[in-house]
C-alpha cells in the first residue's frame, strides 16, 4: 500500500517536472520572423477596430475613414511598388472595445491574415495590448487615437519601432492649449476640473501645467460617468479664474457645460479632443455650447491644405455625413501607409515600418506630417471655437 | 485507496497526454500561434471560472466581485516582474496575488457572506469596485494608465499546468469533508447549521479559496497580455465569468471546462463579424439558455470511476 503512494508521488512528480521543464522555453522556440510581404498582386492591410464596446464610437469612425481610403486608392489605380501598381485589402476584426481582444487580434492578422500593416486600435490601452504581438511579427501598427505619450516609447527612453500614430500625443495638445489660453485667449488665470480616472485626462493636466504661464487658481477632479458636477461648479465659482480647463471625454464634459451655465457661469471653457464629437453639444444643450473652445486633429474650417475640400466631399458622397475628427486621422492612416511602401518600394511590413518612420512633408487631410524620432507625427494643432452649438471658427496653431 | 489511486493516475495521464498532444500539434503546425493565443485566453477563463463555481455552484454565494480579486493577482504579478523579469518573479508575484486575495476575500467574506442573493451580489460588485478606484488612485499602480510592457512570463504550458493544478485542488477540496460542508451549506443552511457546522465559516472558506484562485488567473492575465489597466476588472469582467460558470452548469466542473472552450472559440470566430459580432454573441447565449436553461452540462460532471465501472458492467453483461 505504501509502495503504491510511493510509486504514484514519483509518477506525479516527473510528469510535473516534465511539463514544467517546457513551460518557460515555450516562447522561446519561436522561430524569429522577417516579416510579412503581400502576396500576388494585393497587399493586406488589417483593422484592429473597436467596433462594439465602450469606445465603438470612435472605432466606427476609424473604419468609416479606413475604408474610405482604401477604396479611393483603388479606385486611383493602387499602389505603386517599384514598377508594378498593387491593390490593397482591407481585413477589419472587431476587439470589442477590450484590451485582451485588442492582443488576439493583433496575433490573427500578423499570423494568420499575414497583414503587412494594420491600422488600430483607436484607444492608448488596446494599443498598449496588441504591441508585444505586432512587435513579435515585425508588423507596424498605427493608432489613429492613441494619444498616451508612452504608447511609442519602451521602459528605457527608446522608440518602440512597430508602434505609429497619425494623431498627436496629449503632452502635445495639453502644451498647445496652454500656449493657445495663454498668448491667443489672453486669460492669466485658469481652474482645472479634470478626470481623475482616466490616463487621457491625467496626460492632459501634466502638460498643461507644465506649459501655462498664468496661474492655476485650483483644480479639482471628478471620475468619469459622474453626473451632478454642481458641488464641484460651486467651489469653482467662488474663485476667481478667467477659464475652465475641463480635460476629459464628452459625456462628463458635456453634463459640466450644460451644468455650470445653468449655474451661471459664463467664463471661456476649453478641453481637449475629447471634446471633438458632435455628442458633446446634444448633451450640453445649444444654447449652452457657447464660449467653448478645445483641440482638435481636423477641422473643416482650418483646411490643412486642398486635398480637404475633396476629401470631405468624397465622405459626404459616401457616408452622406460630415467627416469627423477620427475619420480623418484613420483616412491619412492608409494614406501614410501607402506613402511607405511607394518609398521604401516594398511591401514587406519590416520595410513599411522603416518607411514610416522616415514620413517627412507628407500631405495628409489632417495636415502636413513629418514623422519626429519617437514615432509622433509633427502637424498644427487645431483650436475649435463653439457658440451657440455650431462651430464659430477654427484655428491652426503651431 | 487503492481504487483512488488508480482513478488519481488515470487522471494525471489524461493531463500529459493533453499537454503532450498539445505539443505535438503545435510541432507539426496544427496550432499556429493565433490559436495558442485562443487556448491561453481559455485556460486562463477556465481558471477563474472555476474558483466563481466555487462559490457560486458549489457554496451557493451569489458573487459578483470576481473581477477584483483577479486584479489584485494581476497587479501583485505585474509590480513583482517589473522588478524581478523572471519565472521566479512571477512565482513569487503570483504567490503575493494569492495572498492578498485571500486576506481581501476575508475581509470582505466575513461582513458580507451574512447577506444572501441579491444583497450579497451589490455587496460584492461594490468591494470589487472599491478594489478598481483604489488601483486607480494609487501612485504604485500607475493610476488610471495602468502597467504595460510587462515581461510575457505566461505561456501556454505554464497556464495548462495552473489549470490542472487549480482543478485538482478545487475538485479535492470539493470532495473533502470540508468540500461537504460547503455542499450542505448550499443545499440547507439552517439544516446545515442544525448539524452543529459553522455556515459563515465555510461560506468564508469557498469564498477565500475562489478569490485565490482568480488571483491566479489575473497574474496568468498581466504576465500574458503583457499590460493591465484598472479598466479590465470592472463588473463587465466579472459578469463575462460568471457567464462560463451559467453557460456550463452551475455546479458543474465539467461545464466550466466545456462552456469556456466553447465561449472562447466562439469570441475568436466572431471577431471578423464587425459590429455584428457582440449581437450573434448574445444571441449565442440567449439561444443556448434556452435550449439548455440549466447549462450545457446541468450539473453532470465527467467521471472517469463511472467510465471504468460502466465499462465493466458491459463486459459482465457480454459474458
Amino acid at each position: 500500500m505504501g509502495e503504491n503512494m510511493k510509486k504514484m508521488k514519483i509518477a506525479t512528480l516527473a510528469a510535473t517536472a516534465m511539463m514544467l521543464a517546457a513551460v518557460f522555453t515555450g516562447c522561446a522556440n519561436k522561430a524569429g520572423t522577417s516579416g510579412n510581404s503581400a502576396s500576388g498582386d494585393t497587399i493586406t492591410i488589417g483593422g484592429n477596430f473597436e467596433l462594439s464596446g465602450a469606445a465603438a464610437a470612435y472605432g466606427s469612425a476609424m473604419q468609416r475613414g479606413v475604408k474610405l481610403a482604401v477604396t479611393k486608392i483603388n479606385k486611383d489605380g493602387g499602389v505603386k511598388v517599384g514598377d508594378k501598381k498593387m491593390k490593397l485589402k482591407l481585413v477589419t476584426k472587431d476587439n470589442k472595445s477590450d484590451n485582451a481582444s485588442a492582443a488576439s487580434i493583433a496575433t490573427n492578422l500578423t499570423t494568420q491574415t499575414k497583414a503587412s500593416a494594420v491600422i488600430g486600435p483607436i484607444t492608448s490601452g488596446a494599443g498598449l495590448a496588441a504591441l508585444p504581438n505586432m512587435t513579435k511579427a515585425k508588423v507596424p501598427l498605427i493608432t489613429p487615437g492613441g494619444t498616451q505619450d508612452s504608447l511609442t516609447l519602451q521602459k528605457n527612453g527608446k522608440v518602440q519601432p512597430y508602434m505609429f500614430r497619425s494623431c498627436f500625443e496629449d503632452s502635445f495638445q495639453g502644451k498647445a492649449l496652454a500656449k493657445y489660453v495663454y498668448n491667443t485667449m489672453k486669460l492669466k488665470n485658469v481652474a482645472i476640473l479634470g478626470d481623475k480616472s482616466t490616463d487621457y485626462a491625467q496626460g492632459l493636466i501634466k502638460a498643461f501645467k507644465g506649459e501655462y504661464k498664468g496661474k492655476i487658481v485650483t483644480t479639482e477632479y471628478y471620475q468619469a460617468g459622474d453626473k451632478d458636477f454642481n458641488t464641484l461648479l460651486t467651489k469653482l465659482k467662488s474663485k476667481n479664474y478667467d477659464a475652465i480647463f475641463v480635460p476629459g471625454y464628452y459625456s462628463e464634459a458635456g453634463l459640466i457645460i450644460r451644468q455650470a451655465r445653468e449655474m451661471g457661469i459664463d467664463k471661456p471653457i476649453v478641453g481637449a479632443d475629447g471634446f471633438a464629437d458632435p455628442k458633446l453639444v446634444s448633451i450640453a444643450g445649444k444654447s449652452n455650447a457657447s464660449n467653448i473652445y478645445y483641440t482638435t486633429h481636423f477641422d473643416a474650417k482650418a483646411p490643412a491644405n486642398n486635398k480637404v475640400a475633396d476629401y470631405l466631399k468624397l465622405y459626404k458622397d459616401t457616408y452622406g455625413d460630415d467627416a469627423g475628427t477620427f475619420d480623418a486621422l484613420s483616412y491619412d492612416a492608409v494614406y501614410m501607409i501607402k506613402q511607405a511602401i511607394e518609398t521604401e518600394k516594398s511591401t514587406n511590413s519590416v520595410k513599411i515600418a522603416e518607411g514610416l518612420a522616415k514620413l517627412k512633408n507628407f500631405q495628409g487631410v489632417t495636415g502636413t506630417i513629418t514623422m519626429d524620432k519617437y514615432h509622433n507625427p509633427q502637424k498644427p494643432v487645431i483650436v475649435t471655437k463653439l457658440m451657440d452649438g455650431s462651430e464659430a471658427e477654427a484655428t491652426a496653431v503651431k | 485507496m487503492k481504487k483512488n489511486l488508480k482513478y488519481n493516475a488515470i487522471w494525471l495521464a489524461i493531463a500529459v497526454l493533453g499537454w503532450v498532444l498539445i505539443n505535438v500539434f503545435e510541432g507539426v503546425g496544427i496550432i499556429d500561434q493565433f490559436a495558442e493565443n485562443t487556448l491561453v485566453l481559455i485556460g486562463i477563463n477556465i481558471i477563474l471560472a472555476t474558483g466563481l463555481n466555487l462559490i457560486i455552484g458549489f457554496s451557493g454565494q451569489f458573487s459578483l466581485g470576481h473581477a477584483g480579486f483577479m486584479a489584485l493577482g494581476a497587479y501583485a504579478a505585474a509590480l513583482v516582474t517589473q522588478a524581478i523579469p523572471t519565472e521566479g518573479g512571477f512565482v513569487l508575484g503570483t504567490v503575493i496575488g494569492m495572498l492578498l486575495a485571500g486576506v481581501v476575500a476575508l475581509i470582505i467574506g466575513i461582513p458580507t457572506l451574512r447577506l444572501k442573493g441579491d444583497y450579497l451580489a451589490i455587496a460584492t460588485m461594490g468591494a470589487a469596485e472599491i478594489i478598481r478606484i483604489i488601483l486607480v488612485n494609487l501612485k504604485i499602480t500607475n493610476g488610471p494608465a495602468g502597467l504595460y510592457g510587462l515581461p510575457q512570463l505566461a505561456n501556454w504550458s505554464l497556464v495548462y499546468i495552473l489549470v490542472v493544478v487549480t482543478t485538482i485542488f478545487t475538485v479535492n477540496f470539493i470532495h473533502s469533508r470540508n468540500g461537504r460542508a460547503i455542499l450542505s451549506v448550499r443545499e440547507d443552511e439552517i439544516a446545515a447549521e442544525s448539524m452543529g457546522i459553522n455556515t459563515t465559516k465555510f461560506k468564508v472558506a469557498a469564498f477565500v479559496f475562489g478569490g485565490m484562485t482568480a488571483a491566479i488567473g489575473g497574474a496568468l492575465h498581466a504576465n500574458y497580455i503583457q499590460t493591465i489597466a484598472p479598466n479590465d476588472f470592472g463588473i463587465m469582467e466579472s459578469i463575462n465569468i460568471l457567464i462560463i460558470v451559467v453557460m456550463g452548469g452551475i455546479g458543474s466542473m465539467t461545464g466550466t471546462f466545456a462552456a469556456a472552450a466553447l465561449l472562447g472559440i466562439l469570441d475568436m470566430v466572431l471577431q471578423g463579424f464587425g459590429a455584428l459580432r457582440m449581437v450573434l454573441y448574445s444571441l449565442a447565449l440567449i439561444l443556448i439558455m434556452i435550449f439548455r436553461p440549466k447549462g450545457l452540462l446541468g450539473t453532470w460532471e465527467f467521471s472517469v470511476k463511472r467510465l471504468f465501472n460502466r465499462t465493466k458492467k458491459k463486459a459482465k453483461e457480454g459474458a
